[in-house]
């Protein structure tokens, strides 16, 4: 479902993602593991049109993402590692502007917001605005947009950031559970290797642009000798600390956070 | 067509979904107008040039429409904040057509914040020459929307974050308010103001509002009604061709 071949990005002489190349199978959930700025959301953005590759090959569904960008676009459901809700418009708005967008039809739409409100539990809320919402009620409604259109392949960029056990928990088992009735491909981030653990079928391990290990977490753990993923992880990719240089984009986050008093 | 639609809604549904912020920006017009109205009315009409009540309120609607279009071109920066541009940006949609609705959008809820400042002069004395001249005066409204809103995209797209907004409400907005001749009549001016003035485009749109307006009062136009439309027509075009430009540039 998802073919990567030799794929590159540099940004000036630096080199974020450097010769990478994975599959992943339909109907698969594939975690893809890494430490801070080791090349995650830039693979994920490239797989998903945001950004061009330097070099290197990329099919979705046999389609290229640079040359197919809508068709593309409308194979996969994307769920962002920041919200991109919008909190003035209550659940079931989000999900028809979304449905909209996507060229979902009026009906298929309708029944199709009620079972995914339904399945992730937010129905009875449906007529609220989402600004009002629990941080884990507004992940799971940016998946359960991610579903609307019945997406091929559904990229999840570290979807449980911030959420409570409990909560977690949940929207993995929904998740699962898509996956399993609609046979949808999952492409997930995440640095809570017990998630990864527990939900993925297979695991890519990606460490300064280069992808270091790839198998079921099994055989992961069989490769280094280590009893757990997380320690098989830090066996791969080093125990120092990687600082990632904060953006304009999470500068003007913090501002926001600071300036909407924590209400958002 | 369906997802110009949606965005245009989805402006609106912002819009009438905050009502303090509505009632909040009526307040300052409502001081231009009642106080600077009425407090400037007797010298105005010592000098000649009759009721500065009616002579400000075309003013007045301009100044709120002029305020409203560029903020919402630079609600731009706030759906980037909170993540719905993204949302938007990724969708198998052409950006023009996100352009254009979310532009369309903007533009409806600045006229519709006008025609409620426009009631508010009626209410309190304003009276047009004519009442046909109205239709025609929300045309230029449009107009002065429609423009005014792709000023908003463009720098919406330029600006990362919203320290620049302050920048751009001191440094343009504002100016172009004053330099407009909202407050003070055009003609007869020196010639440095005479020549800022015509610069600027919202100068074009408050004229053409007082043209038809105020017809066969004390007020002369300073260009006519003719020249308005055709300077808001053509600026506002190639304005919003390059907030489209602009839009389509944005990374994410």
């Amino acid at each position: 479902m998802i073919q990567v071949r030799n794929l590159v990005k540099t940004f000036g002489t630096f080199s974020a993602v450097n010769d990478v190349s994975f599959d992943v199978a339909e109907g698969e959930i594939f975690a893809f593991l890494g430490p801070n700025g080791a090349g995650k959301t830039t693979t994920i953005k490239m797989l998903t049109t945001l950004l061009k590759p330097s070099s290197g090959q990329i099919q979705l569904d046999g389609l290229d993402p640079q040359t197919h960008q809508n068709q593309a676009r409308q194979r996969f459901g994307i769920v962002f590692q920041d919200p991109s809700l919008d909190g003035d418009l209550t659940a079931w708005e989000n999900m028809e502007i979304h449905g909209v967008l996507y060229h979902v039809p009026h009906k298929q739409r309708h029944q199709r917001s009620e079972e995914l409100l339904k399945l992730f539990e937010l129905w009875d809320r449906r007529k609220e605005q989402v600004k009002k919402f629990s941080g884990g009620m507004k992940r799971r409604l940016e998946i359960a947009r991610g579903f609307l259109h019945t997406p091929k392949i559904l990229f999840l960029d570290e979807p449980t950031l911030g959420l409570d056990p409990q909560s977690r928990n949940q929207l993995w088992t929904h998740v699962k559970r898509v996956n399993e009735s609609e046979r949808v491909t999952v492409f997930l981030t995440t640095h809570y290797m017990d998630e990864a653990d527990r939900v993925a079928h297979r695991i890519g391990v990606i460490d300064h642009g280069k992808l270091v290990a790839t198998g079921t977490p099994k055989e992961i753990k069989e490769q280094t000798g280590t009893e757990t993923l997380e320690d098989a992880f830090l066996k791969l990719t080093g125990s120092s600390i990687r600082d990632e240089s904060a953006n304009s984009a999470d500068q003007m986050r913090q501002f926001a956070k600071m300036w909407s008093g924590g209400r958002r | 067509m369906s997802a110009i639609y949606i965005l245009w809604l989805r402006e609106l549904k912002r819009y009438t979904r905050s009502r303090a912020q509505i009632v909040a920006s009526l307040g300052q017009p409502m001081l231009y107008l009642l106080v600077l109205g009425f407090g400037l009315n007797p010298v105005f009409k010592r000098a000649g040039y009759g009721s500065y009540f009616q002579f400000i309120a075309p003013g007045v609607i301009g100044m709120s429409v002029l305020f409203s279009s560029v903020f919402s071109g630079l609600g731009l920066l706030w759906d980037r904040q909170f993540g719905f541009l993204k949302e938007t940006l990724v969708a198998p949609v052409p950006r023009i057509q996100i352009m254009i609705g979310r532009t369309l959008g903007g533009c409806t809820v600045a006229v519709i914040q006008g025609l409620l400042v426009l009631a508010i002069c009626l209410v309190s004395g304003f009276r047009p020459t004519t009442f046909l001249s109205i239709p025609v005066a929300i045309g230029f409204m449009v107009l002065i929307a429609l423009l005014f809103a792709a000023v908003g995209v463009i720098f919406g797209s330029s600006l990362q974050d919203m320290q620049g907004f302050q920048l751009i409400m001191n440094f343009l907005v504002l100016p172009i308010y004053f330099l407009s001749g909202a407050m003070f009549p055009l003609t007869n001016q020196g010639k440095v103001l005479a020549f800022v003035t015509a610069l600027d485009p919202l100068s074009y749109g408050i004229d053409g509002m007082r043209s038809v307006l105020l017809a066969s009062s004390a007020f002369r136009p300073a260009f006519g009604p003719t020249l308005d439309l055709a300077v808001l027509a053509i600026v506002g075009s190639i304005l919003l061709m390059v907030g489209a430009y602009r839009f389509s540039k944005i990374e994410i």
